[in-house]
């Protein structure tokens, strides 16, 4: 089943608050083998995925959206940043769909989520495209 | 820091291996079997395990960061996932190539054109950092 194209424009709930602690940072820079910046207090570029990628997992969850992990491509991701997530951060992400095309059997399924510590301050804008298999294959 | 139009900067290179992948599921929370499973990624037409896109961007973005030092003068940066970086069940595991040209100089931002290859093959597209200068 294709996309609904109604559900461009949608914004979704924001996701639990998430506590970055400094052990969280040095645990993502271990992984991607990141020399820690103000020993662990400042964390890498990409660190605000963590905070996306929940917001996705929600929207996935969703049962009026219908898209599965397991039929999702990460076609595209970009940030735009305010300022680096830092230790003590509490966290939450809104996404919203942007656009939503289909073609090929392939819908594209344009994404931004905001990034915000707990006072609504913004930290990050994070835009994914997701690549969705429609035709139920695997 | 200060960059002008058509400066090189220093290539990185990036050693990946399976235990990286196992690590960074873990810290990034996404669990996608493709990135552990070779059953899995075999199942859905992989050629195994391969590494996650946003592993392969967090490795552009140590480049990011080691050429310009502050993460916080990083104003945008993101790519598109081209190609898939397969990794294979050894101890050696693979390489990613990061090279950085700067392409624009203006209002104090520079633009930082990134190719990142693995085996010769490029893995992202349209990969660029802005970055206040």
């Amino acid at each position: 089943m294709p996309l609904d194209p109604a559900l461009a424009g949608r914004t979704f709930a924001p996701t639990e608050p998430y506590l970055v602690s400094r052990e969280r940072i040095i645990e993502f820079c271990g992984a991607v083998g990141a020399e820690l910046v103000d020993s662990g207090d400042t964390a890498p570029l990409t660190f605000p995925f963590v905070i996306a990628f929940g917001a996705m997992t929600q929207l996935m969850a969703d049962p009026e959206v219908g898209i599965e992990l397991q039929n999702v491509v990460h076609g595209e991701q970009r940030f735009e940043q305010v300022r680096p997530v830092r230790t003590g951060d509490v966290l939450t992400g809104t996404l919203s769909i942007e656009t939503v095309r289909t073609a090929a059997g392939m819908d594209m399924i344009a994404t931004r989520t905001e990034i915000a510590a707990a006072d609504g301050e913004p930290v990050s804008s994070a835009f994914a495209l997701l690549l969705h298999r429609g035709e139920a294959s695997s | 820091m200060s960059f002008e139009v058509g400066q090189q900067l220093e290539p990185r290179s990036y050693r990946v291996t399976r235990s990286d992948l196992i690590r960074y599921t873990g810290a990034s929370g996404d669990r996608n079997p493709i990135h552990w499973s070779e059953r899995v990624a075999t199942s859905v037409g992989l050629p195994g395990v391969i590494a996650h896109g946003m592993y392969t961007l967090a490795l552009a973005g140590r480049a990011v960061t080691s050429w310009v030092g502050d993460p916080a003068a990083v104003e945008s940066f993101g790519a598109r996932f081209t190609n898939p970086v397969p990794l294979p069940d050894d101890h050696d595991g693979t390489v990613g190539e990061v090279v950085g040209v700067v392409s624009k100089v203006e209002s104090g931002l520079a633009t930082i054109d990134l190719t990142v290859t693995n085996d010769g093959v490029k893995v992202l597209g349209m990969c660029k950092a802005v970055v206040r200068c």
